[in-house]
């Protein structure tokens, strides 16, 4: 029995939690396939699917494995940079460029996990960003390849062809129905992972790394080993988001994009499947929101980020599975 | 050709060493605050804007740039003092992550309302009239200004030495990096110390923001870029350990400024490249004791 809230284990959830954690894929996927049917916006309902796969990504790492990595955006940006600059620079097909775009997301976390885990605790979160900053640098110097300051510029996809299939990919509603079903795959196989005994591993560590070590698990491998399955996440929603906004900006490396995947998962609760999409919601739709009527919005990111540590650690969707538990 | 390309070469390793100052003092108030409260101070580049910001501000009122200096760290100690005791203490207890986190909020809120107060375009700082020119140091003329910061951070690492070793105050915060539960038990009130900590950390970053104002400009975004760079040396340093943040600060400003002699675009790469190379060999740092992260 997979529970989300594994420090809430030994409490016997009812039957409808237990039917609702059993059945957490389809569940998820029934709500991303209605969504575009509440959200008037195609568009921001797109980008609450890729932020929601990045967030996804970072929880795995965060939430489930308990480390905290402020360079999530080294993977994110990797993902989207490589799969725009195969489509751009080397006119690979889609598939390739975002199969490349999920690669890089996964080597960079290599490089980056190998370095970062290496220290304990507190170090992880200023390692991790450092690194990403490295990477920021790399990719900003790299002009030729990346455009530099002004981003990568021309990753367009207008169709999306697939064994003889055409479909729209200009199409605001096909657009996020194809985006859409790359993240219900991400999401069953983030599903899998977190039921399969490596995923037992992976909250054992995070609840207790010497008792884990002393059941004979290398607890170092463990973490490199999530690190890069949370960069195949990252890597993947950063080359969904080269082709949904068909240019990459190189704020994308920035390191305020790491604090957006930490604030997500934050708002909506972090260690929990959905929780994540949750928060990249509200997190878009209140940024929609805000930025009509003030150019602030930053302030509210930092008082939103405050108000969550200090007043609502388990996030939205986190105190809602506490509340169905009780 | 070989003097010329020696005095050079002497030249920028004084750039170094002044550059290598402003991150000392970031890393010591980074560490000083890590050893004690075991908080990772996202804020502490803000903290370091502001203090720029603030000298700015009295500048601009009639205040003299020796003036700033000591009213600077006070100001922002203050705002330091206030944060700690406002929003850090109610985390204590709950995590390494949590302090971490609000702290790094709150370096969103200072940089907007910077931003809001001061407008989003950087300023020029001019550097005081005694200070400016420059002086022949044996290799070549140096600007008098880099002198007077390496100057001034030694008088606060001297200041700070003293106050470490030779107050009964600074015994505490010793003892307390060490061992904190210990001290407690021995009846002193931690969380007063903790809070002086606090303000003293933010107080030394404003003014490393200060000193750095002449020589970069004021831009709200100044404390973000410098943030990284200072966890660079805290992790070369060796995090809780003030020699160690001293060496690392000074070795990465020599590795900036001389790959910036020879290798320009690769100057901000380096400094990562060196901590990934502290990493590999020594994950603990230079003076790093490898169980205090655990």
């Amino acid at each position: 029995m997979a529970t989300d809230l594994a420090f809430e284990a030994n409490r016997q959830p009812s039957p409808l939690l237990q039917w609702a954690t059993r059945h957490r894929v389809a569940l998820a996927s029934l709500f991303l396939l209605l969504f575009p049917l509440v959200i008037p916006f195609k568009a921001l309902a797109v980008m609450i699917l890729i932020y929601g796969l990045y967030a996804l990504g970072f929880n795995l790492l965060f939430g489930y494995l308990g480390l905290l990595s402020f360079g999530h955006s080294a993977l994110f940006g990797a993902g989207a940079y490589l799969c725009g600059i195969a489509i751009v620079h080397f006119g690979w097909p889609w598939y390739l460029a975002i199969g490349l775009g999920l690669l890089a997301g996964m080597v960079v976390a290599l490089v980056i996990g190998a370095l970062a885990i290496r220290t304990r605790g507190i170090y992880f979160a200023m390692v991790t960003m450092a690194l990403s900053q490295c990477v920021y640098y790399l990719f900003y110097q790299a002009v030729d390849l990346t455009g530099g300051e002004n981003g990568l510029r021309g990753v367009n996809v207008k169709f999306i062809t697939l064994f003889g299939f055409q479909v729209d990919f200009l199409n605001p509603l096909s657009r996020y129905y194809i985006i859409c079903s790359f993240v219900i795959a991400a999401l069953w196989v983030l599903s899998r992972i977190l039921a399969s005994p490596f995923g037992a591993v992976i909250e054992a560590v995070r609840e207790n790394e010497a008792r884990a070590r002393a059941s004979g698990y290398d607890v170092m491998l463990v973490r490199l080993l999530t690190f890069v399955l949370s960069g195949a996440f990252c890597g993947l929603a950063g080359a969904l988001l080269a082709l949904h906004l068909s240019t990459v900006p190189i704020e994308t490396m920035h390191y305020e994009t790491s604090g957006l995947a930490v604030m997500m998962c934050l708002l909506g609760g972090m260690g929990t499947f959905f929780g994540p999409f949750i928060g990249a919601a509200i997190f878009l739709l209140l940024e929609n929101l805000v930025s009509v009527w003030t150019s602030h919005w930053q302030l509210f990111v930092g008082l939103a980020f405050m108000v969550c540590v200090l007043f609502f650690p388990r996030g939205i969707w986190g105190t809602v599975m506490e509340k169905m538990k009780a | 050709m070989a003097g010329l390309t020696l005095d050079l070469i002497g030249l920028q390793l004084f750039a170094g060493v002044a550059l290598g100052a402003v991150y000392v003092l970031l890393a010591i108030g980074l560490s000083l605050i890590f050893g004690m409260l075991t908080v990772v101070n996202f804020a502490h580049g803000a903290f370091y804007m502001l203090g720029a910001y603030v000298g700015l501000w009295l500048m601009a009122h009639g205040g003299n740039f020796w003036l700033c200096l000591v009213l600077v760290p006070l100001v922002v100690g203050g705002i330091g003092l206030a944060v700690e005791r406002v929003l850090i203490r109610p985390l204590y207890g709950r995590g390494i992550d949590y302090p971490l986190l609000l702290t790094f909020g709150l370096s969103y809120i200072i940089v907007e309302l910077v931003r809001i107060t001061f407008g989003k375009s950087g300023y020029p700082f001019d550097t005081p009239d005694v200070l400016q020119g420059a002086v022949d140091i044996g290799v070549g003329f140096f600007p008098l200004y880099r002198l007077f910061v390496i100057a001034a951070t030694a008088v606060i690492l001297f200041g700070l030495w003293l106050f470490l070793e030779r107050t009964s105050f600074g015994l505490i915060i010793r003892a307390g990096a060490r061992d904190p539960l210990i001290v407690r038990v021995l009846g002193v009130n931690v969380s007063k110390v903790w809070l002086i900590v606090f303000g003293m950390g933010t107080a030394i970053a404003a003014f490393a923001g200060l000193l750095a104002a002449p020589l970069q400009g004021v831009i709200p975004e100044m404390g973000g870029t410098i943030l990284a760079e200072a966890f660079v040396v805290t992790v070369v340093g060796g995090m809780g350990s003030l020699l160690g943040a001293v060496l690392a600060g000074i070795l990465v400003g020599v590795v900036v400024s001389m790959t910036s002699l020879f290798a320009p675009e690769m100057a901000k790469v380096a400094i990562f490249a060196l901590m990934a190379l502290v990493l590999l060999i020594r994950p603990q740092g230079f003076f790093g004791r490898a169980g205090l992260m655990s």
